[in-house]
């Protein structure tokens, strides 16, 4: 079984704060990680490689040079291969460009048989990438992917998480699911995963080697527009009523009458 | 020191490690119980912490000194008896093999002890012969293919717990107060005539027993010694002269942990209406606390990274960082005791561990004094 993982560096959100006045993430100082979601992700792919003797398990990610340390985590952590898209042209992209971008790169690496992405980004929280990169290349994909039942001869058997429960879902291989992390628990490096992973080669591709034109990738091709962005103002302090109970509710009514909420 | 970015991906890994693992939950049943989960030894075998420097071939990491200061370091921050249970293999265990075992004796013995199959102790203490080895009372004597070993190995950790123990005996009876004559034995716990004494009550490093091994008559195969006759000595010393990086690192980690407490505690803790972390006495307590520790550090990193580079200043550099990072380790403890207060004497504050566990580490594996001796007689008798 050929896999492969979509994978993104991003920063530690648990460290991050918001700069009151631009309303923007201040990335200064604050570590990056491999997305949490893409963890399971991967952890998913080397579970079935750990079942399936003879699979690879190939990560593949946008970014710039420095999401090279990342790779090189899901390299100790058992992947086969990394590969980083990075180039200038890729920089500025939306979802939908970087859908683009890693689907040209997944073509290239071909013959694939299940792709496996994180449900979404902490950073950016669109869960948009993955069922994109499936629509570009023409798969289909399950989202929310909580449990895998089986794995059949041209298809696999999952739990789709759903608010209220799950459903249950048979698609046909090749295919794109994007994982949750009740999924699995991710496994440790090992220190001698840690000692391969830096003896490894990380390749990295532009947009020559993916075969795209530079308008199609990057800002260019990213039809997203942000006008302006900001944190939601704090709430204000709540107020406790006390007294009885028909107290409270009478004052509760008079308040919102008062404010023409009702 | 700077790291690489490999070994900041070792730091993550064990840092990661401690903190997921090593709740407060199961270091408070370590403390209660005395006996270490064998899940989370497994866990830490699969991690590769018993075999950090150990070669591939035998099952080890082949990673180097700098990863293992690093392991020890984040673990020990959390917990001083994970970090026991994971420097004896790599350090009193597999030392003594990894510097004179043959390619049989590595295959057999190594191979396990990095894995965390097995257990190996190290047996050279006795009860008249700690930081004055050379006057191991403990026997070997020859009959045919056989040495017949006779004597006490006293405070041995893993004792109780050991597949193998690595015994120091006189072979030479000629000589019975110097440190020639004595070599090294691979003994099996089950052999008959191994026996242990009870588990000694300790105040800290609950969770990894420590007991005496009695040895009466206990036939040793000649392909059990290890490293050449009467050469055992130089053996031990040079295990213990690399292993004492091991309690540097550890020193460091529980200090961290530690100085963590003691930050944090004078951050929450309120008296004459001010936060104890506003007032100088703390503050500057902290700073000192802080220093000396960054200043450990350098010492414990250098000592690594020398034994990486194969350096002949190695050994010294490594009684140093023992000697500093050991003392200022308790020095550390004893203040994060003193910012907590009363509650520091209580035990479900984490520094009353800490500063119980830490006390020992002065001691083992050369007492401060041993170390001061090595470094003085490295610098005045040359």
């Amino acid at each position: 079984m050929k896999i492969i993982v979509c994978a993104k560096q991003v920063p530690d959100t648990n460290e991050v704060k918001i700069d009151p006045v631009k309303g923007t993430l201040i990335r200064d100082g604050v570590p990056s990680i491999l997305n949490p979601d893409d963890a399971n992700a991967l952890e998913a792919a080397l579970d079935l490689k750990d079942r399936y003797p003879g699979s690879t398990v190939s990560v593949i990610s946008m970014g710039p040079p420095q999401a090279n340390y990342m790779l090189r985590e899901t390299l100790a952590l058992g992947a086969d291969e990394a590969i980083l898209l990075s180039a200038r042209a890729f920089g500025g992209a939306d979802t939908c460009a970087t859908s683009t971008t890693i689907a040209a790169g997944i073509r290239k690496l071909g013959g694939y048989d299940i792709i496996f992405a994180g449900r979404q980004a902490i950073d950016g929280d669109t869960a948009q990438v993955g069922p994109q990169t499936a629509q570009r290349l023409g798969i289909p994909s399950v989202t929310y992917v909580q449990k895998i039942r089986e794995i059949k001869e041209g298809s696999v058997i999952v739990e789709r998480q759903l608010e209220t429960g799950y459903e249950i879902v048979e698609v046909q291989t090749p295919c794109l699911l994007t994982c949750v992390k009740e999924l699995n628990t991710p496994r440790y490096m090992s220190v001698v995963g840690i000692e391969n992973a830096y003896k490894a080669e990380i390749t990295t591709w532009n947009e020559v080697d993916v075969n795209l034109k530079p308008e199609d990738c990057g800002l260019k091709a990213s039809p997203t527009q942000i006008l302006r962005s900001f944190a939601p103002p704090p709430k204000g302090k709540g107020e406790i009523l006390s007294g009885s109970v028909r107290e409270m509710a009478q004052s509760l009514v008079a308040k919102l009458n008062e404010q023409h909420v009702i | 020191m700077v790291f690489s970015e490999k070994h900041e991906l070792i730091r993550k890994l064990a840092r990661d490690f401690a903190e997921t693992e090593l709740t407060k939950e199961i270091l408070d049943t370590i403390e209660e119980t005395a006996e270490y989960p064998t899940e989370l030894l497994a866990k830490m075998g699969k991690a590769g912490f018993f075999g950090i420097k150990t070669p591939r071939e035998y099952g080890g990491q082949g990673s180097d000194y700098i990863s293992y200061v690093i392991v020890l370091e984040e673990l020990g921050r959390v917990s001083a008896v994970t970090d026991i249970w994971v420097s004896a293999p790599n350090s009193l265990g597999g030392g003594p093999l990894m510097l004179s075992g043959t390619p049989e004796q590595l295959e057999k013995y190594l191979k396990p002890v990095a894995t965390g199959e097995k257990i190996m102790a190290f047996a050279l203490t006795e009860p008249d012969a700690g930081s004055d080895a050379g006057g191991t009372k403990t026997t070997a004597v020859k009959d045919g293919d056989y040495y017949v070993l006779n004597g006490r190995k006293t405070f041995i950790t893993t004792a109780p717990v050991a597949d193998w123990a690595i015994v120091y005996a006189r072979t030479d009876l000629s000589q019975t107060k110097s440190s020639r004559g004595i070599s090294a034995f691979i003994v099996d716990m089950k052999l008959e005539g191994v026996s242990c004494g009870k588990a000694e009550h300790k105040m800290g490093i609950i969770g990894c027993p420590t007991s005496d091994i009695i040895l009466e008559d206990v036939r040793v195969h000649k392909d059990d010694m290890l490293g050449e006759e009467n050469r055992g000595f130089q053996n031990a010393m040079k295990t213990l002269d690399i292993g004492r990086i091991g309690v540097a690192a550890m020193s460091i980690g529980v200090a961290q942990g530690a100085l963590d407490e003691a930050v944090k505690y004078a951050k929450e803790r309120k008296q004459f209406g001010q936060r104890i972390a506003d007032f100088q006495a703390i503050g500057f307590m902290i700073a000192d606390m802080a220093t000396k520790l960054q200043a450990a550090k350098e010492l414990v990193y250098r000592a690594a990274q020398l034994k990486d580079a194969n350096s002949s200043d190695a050994g010294v550099a490594a009684s140093m960082a023992k000697l500093y990072a050991t003392e200022i380790c308790n020095e550390i403890a004893g203040k994060a005791v003193q910012i907590h207060g009363g509650y520091g004497y209580i035990k479900e504050y984490k520094v009353e561990r800490i500063y119980r566990d830490c006390r020992v580490f002065t001691i083992f594996e050369g007492t401060s004094q041993v170390q001061q001796l090595v470094i003085s007689n490295a610098l005045l008798k040359k």
